[in-house]
């Protein structure tokens, strides 16, 4: 096995039997992705030199007998979590310029578990989108095929990981920016329970639903990395103060008698035929294993779309009202009064969707539409959020597609916002409700992944980890690596 | 200003900021005074990725005030965002409470110089961040902006538009100013900003029941300017009209070098706050026993101390509450009145007449006085006892001021003690009367007047020294013949 | 959605706009706007509005102790106009 197709584990078991040092590793994959680099544009910034550096120092703790499970380990952070001394930039214009001066409490934890940071990852600008189409340093392909986008909003860490560029990768969900770019790409994606990882430094884009989450290889994989992020960050006032499980450990409960719930809503049209029959024969093999598949239905999850097509853009209206051209950030050039200085460096730096993301929560919130919008999509939130917990009093995790389709042609759906929208129909759904929620791959159609979900109740990830794991314990869609990245 | 066609109507908007170590969301200090951009950190300064934590004391501080004025505490409150853009207020929103505030409907009486006494309703007080400062002067074609006072915490108190003239404004605001200095949760610092008011003010025909259109003036830093804004106001709506016009909702700035107010170009534009429940923060729940807590550490409050010296001291409702406008001043008083007991009207007349006037004049506050109660406690003693003159006293006194030492030493080394023997008082109004025969002649004539010039003159023979009330009693019966 | 509205818009999001953008964001707006029109068929008369995703939680309590300490100097170097340690915006009259 290479070093690059290796999993966290086995770096890690690699590393402590001095096999390769983290120097090694470190190097092989700065090469591989300077090699792709061209072809994916999976990265925005790649950070050698310092990565080299971390990568000594890593070595030292180890020889010492020191440093953990992630010591030594590279991964990339997705380019919205800022990062001491290293630019940031949403992939936005608007930050083109912008270097952090802290580090994010996600970044913090991971450097301070020894980890190596290889650069940082190219996603929709600002986290708005589902294809990585939207970024000003243009658009990342799919690593199964490079016409194809990897998804969005994390388009550039899925690449990354699935094109083994990186054995992990951090990344955020808001409305599904994990999840499928995870099943575009064929890797294991978690969204945690809301509140679970740290927003401090996460660049906001929807306060109440983003999430700090993970991009790897398998739910073994992810299960380390998520140990090491989560946690109470006395930093983030929604950050909830509950101890982290294990997960590692939890990946060996049992999986027999667990009941899977099937949402009715999930399986209805506009789910690709070749989509359904993979994620069919994934929840087969969940039976087989001793699971229970049981139907459930949740009437207002149609309406997680537009609910979330009005609360997330006034979040995000209100959240990226602080670039202005004053403190940080691009700023127009010789602006004629402060009105001009707003007007034209907002005006610059914002890349289409950005704006008119803005444009709609700004008008869902002004005078005499708060009701019909905002207020109303917040109660439409809380129907939903209420049906989910009405079908975990029936069963343990619920089970569906991740996606409509597999991957699509870059610029094939640019055209009308909604037809991107409804990419996310299945995912937004556990943001709304603030549930953990993960993908893992699940079968190829015509050589293109295909993602099954897995969301589970608040602070469940254990549950879903353990199932992801028995899954991929039974099967091998977790190993396939596209053509050219083995 | 008392119109019999217009009525004035006016409602105070007051922003007090809470006396905390750090600022409401951030642990940045927030003392004043500190070089530009030194207390703004990256939360203040809403960089990208950083979040507000609320700080505890300011949670106290506004169940406190709420306390004070016997309103509702809300058991969850939320904070809001409040949407627009200028370069003091960084994240291009300002979190502050809208529909749920923590303090809920409560009020505060006034007593007036006539004696009225006024209920002022106030309808919320809100927990909120105060914004930066903008400096215009000296950056060329530039505003300089200085982000250390953004985050500080406030605290918003609106009141109903209760008040029907100036001087209630101005007596409810020092009202409030008194309170929460006694509560200790803010310095009352106007000219550092840290006690700002806001007046909107409006005018309608006497006896009509809707109320006018209002203008909202902004920017007075003193209680002698919301007095004269108020007034220049109230003028100018009336003006516009009587002469038929129609008076324009909008933000006004008091201009204290001109004495007036005029429309604010900058904010000029009706803004569309946008507010809605800050996805950041949680709802702040305040419990039972949390307020019983903080209603435990509240002080006496300034109406309870007014009422306890009003009734104690027989002093009049206006009077108690002219010196229990501080704690420090009723507390100083209180100490004055131990050491003269059978006489506390004396006592109130001083405090409130020349340690008053020596204070203003000396630009200082009670607790810098020169002189301790004890001090003026053994001067007043001096005048119940009769040793010196009332008049005598406060030459007594000014000398005390100016050395610091005591009653004694000054009468003493002065040599001012009253003359109170009959028969000294008796030798020199018979030399008076000998020396001025005219007069004498008058006053037995009729001319009653000349009395005063007799007593003149007894007061200049002895230095000013003779008992005034017995040279009284001496004079008439000597003159009577 | 009229041009007029879009202007309107986006004044208050403070974003320039000029005369060529406007249908293009008439006609996305409309788009989206309908599309979440949908929201009015669901039943919602006794229900409260979610603001936040997990249910009962309470705002956390800091201390009030101040523990930062001026890093003004490190914060302006990503500032594009500073002078005198003050942020510099074209002059704004009051």
């Amino acid at each position: 096995m290479t070093l690059h197709t290796k999993s966290l584990a086995a770096l890690a078991a690699g590393l402590r039997a001095r096999e390769f040092s983290s120097v090694e590793l470190t190097r092989t994959l700065l090469a591989r992705i300077e090699a792709h680099q061209p072809q994916l544009n999976a990265l925005i910034t790649v950070t050698g030199p310092s990565a080299m550096q971390a990568a000594a120092v890593a070595d030292g703790v180890l020889a010492r007998g020191g440093g953990g499970p992630l010591t030594g380990i590279p991964l990339v952070h997705k380019d919205i979590f800022c990062t001491e001394g290293v630019r940031t930039t949403c992939a936005s214009r608007m930050l083109d310029n912008f270097v952090a001066p802290y580090d994010a409490t996600v970044v913090a934890k991971l450097k301070a578990e020894g980890m190596i940071m290889l650069g940082k990852a190219n996603m929709d600008e600002f986290a708005m989108g589902s294809s990585n189409e939207t970024s000003y340093y243009g658009p990342v392909r799919n690593p199964w095929n490079p016409q194809l986008v990897p998804g969005g909003s994390s388009g550039g860490s899925a690449a990354a990981v699935a094109a083994r560029l990186t054995p992990c990768a951090s990344a955020t969900d808001t409305g599904g920016s994990i999840r499928q770019p995870a099943a575009l790409c064929g890797i294991t994606g978690v969204k945690p329970t809301y509140g679970r990882v740290s927003r401090y430094g996460m660049i906001a884009f929807a306060s109440s639903l983003d999430q700090g989450g993970t991009l790897t290889a398998s739910a073994a994989d992810a299960a380390l990395l998520l140990r090491a992020m989560a946690g109470f960050d006395p930093r983030d006032s929604t950050s909830v103060d509950r101890p982290v499980p294990d997960y590692v450990a939890a990946l060996q409960l049992p999986l027999s008698g667990m009941k899977i719930g099937l949402l009715k809503e999930f399986f209805e049209k506009g789910l690709d035929p070749a989509n359904e029959r993979c994620v069919r024969e994934a929840l087969a093999v969940y039976e087989k294993l001793g699971a229970r598949l049981v139907e459930v239905s949740l009437p207002n999850l149609g309406l997680s779309v537009p609910a979330y097509y009005v609360v997330a853009p006034a979040e995000c209206s209100s959240n990226l009202a602080r670039f202005d051209g004053v403190r940080f950030g691009h700023r127009a050039k010789e602006p004629k009064d402060l009105m001009d200085l707003y007007k034209r460096s907002r005006g610059e730096g914002f890349g289409a969707e950005v704006k008119r993301r803005i444009m709609t929560g700004t008008y869902v919130l002004s005078a005499g539409y708060y009701d019909a919008y905002y207020l109303k999509a917040q109660k439409v939130r809380r129907l939903i959020a209420n049906e989910f917990e009405q079908a975990f009093a029936q069963v343990d995790v619920v089970m569906g597609p991740t996606t409509p389709t597999p991957a699509f042609e870059l610029g094939s759906k640019t055209s009308d916002p909604i037809t991107m929208y409804l990419n996310d129909i299945y995912t937004i759904g556990a943001n709304l409700a603030g549930l953990p929620a993960m993908s893992i791959p699940c079968g190829l159609v015509q050589n293109l992944p295909v993602g099954l979900q897995l969301i589970g109740r608040h602070f469940a990830e254990e549950r879903l980890l353990s199932a992801a794991h028995a899954y991929q314990r039974e099967t091998d869609w977790h190993t396939r690596v596209p053509a050219g990245y083995e | 200003m008392n119109n019999e066609t217009w009525e004035t109507v006016i409602g105070l908007e007051i922003h007090a900021q809470l006396a905390t170590n750090s600022k409401i969301f951030s642990a940045s200090p927030t003392a004043y005074g500190a070089p530009p951009n030194a207390q703004a950190n990256l939360v203040d300064l809403g960089y990208p990725g950083v979040l507000p934590v609320l700080n505890q004391a300011a949670v106290s501080m506004a169940v406190k005030f709420g306390l004070a004025i016997a309103a509702e505490i809300t058991p969850l409150s939320v904070f809001a965002r409040k949407n627009y853009f200028y370069p003091d207020l960084p994240k291009g929103y300002q979190i502050s409470q809208y529909e749920l505030p923590i303090v809920a409907r409560g009020h505060m009486d006034i007593v007036l110089e006539d004696g009225t006494l006024k209920r002022i309703g106030i309808t919320r007080a809100h927990l909120e961040e105060d914004a930066g400062k903008s400096l215009h002067e000296g950056l060329g074609a530039f505003s300089g902006i200085d982000l250390n006072r953004a985050g500080t915490p406030l605290i918003e108190i609106v009141s109903e538009p209760d008040m029907r003239s100036a001087r209630e404004a101005v007596a409810y605001l020092k009202k409030i100013h008194t309170l929460v200095r006694y509560l200790e949760i803010c310095d009352g610092n106007m000219q550092e900003g840290s006690f700002r008011c806001d007046a909107n003010v409006s005018v309608r025909r006497r006896g009509a029941e809707k109320l006018g259109t209002r203008a909202e003036i902004k920017n007075i830093n003193s209680f002698r300017f919301v007095e004269k804004a108020i007034h220049y106001e109230v003028a100018r709506q009336i003006d516009i009209l009587e002469s038929g016009g129609k008076v324009l909702q909008e933000t006004r700035l008091y201009d204290p070098d001109k004495g007036e107010t005029r429309s604010m170009r900058s904010k000029e534009e009706a803004n569309d706050y946008r507010y809605f429940p800050d996805p950041d923060l949680l709802p702040v729940a305040v419990s039972e026993a949390f307020i019983a807590g903080i209603r435990a550490t509240l002080p006496e409050l300034p109406d309870e101390k007014a009422a306890r010296f009003a009734a104690a001291f027989a002093l009049s409702p206006y009077d108690a509450g002219v010196l229990t406008s501080s704690r420090e001043l009723g507390d100083y008083f209180e100490a004055v009145v131990k050491l003269i007991p059978q006489d506390p009207k004396l006592a109130a007349n001083w405090v409130m007449g020349e340690l008053a006037a020596a204070l203003n004049r000396d630009g200082i506050d009670i607790a810098a006085s020169r002189l301790s109660p004890a001090r003026v406690a053994g001067l007043l003693q001096r005048i119940a006892d009769g040793t010196i003159s009332g008049k005598i006293a406060k030459e007594v006194f000014e000398a005390m001021w100016a050395s610091g030492s005591d009653a004694d030493s000054v009468i003493a080394e002065k040599g001012l003690k009253q003359i109170s023997d009959p028969a000294a008082i008796e030798t020199a109004i018979d030399a008076v009367m000998a020396k001025s025969p005219g007069q004498l002649a008058d006053y037995r004539a009729g001319k009653d007047k000349l009395f005063g010039y007799f007593v003149g003159q007894v007061m200049k023979a002895t230095g000013g020294k003779a008992n005034p009330a017995q040279l009284n009693e001496l004079l008439k019966k000597k003159l009577a013949g | 959605m009229k041009p007029e509205q879009i202007s309107a818009i986006a004044h208050l999001a403070r974003l320039s706009m000029d005369e060529a953008e406007i249908p293009r964001y008439q006609q996305s707006l409309a788009s989206i706007l309908s599309f979440v029109s949908d929201l009015e068929r669901a039943q919602t008369q006794d229900v409260t509005p979610m603001a936040h995703p997990l249910p009962g939680l309470v705002q956390r309590l800091r201390p009030d102790v101040a523990t930062e300490s001026d890093a003004h100097e490190r914060y302006q170097a990503n500032a594009p106009q500073v002078a005198a340690s003050l942020y510099l915006v074209p002059k704004v009259i009051e």
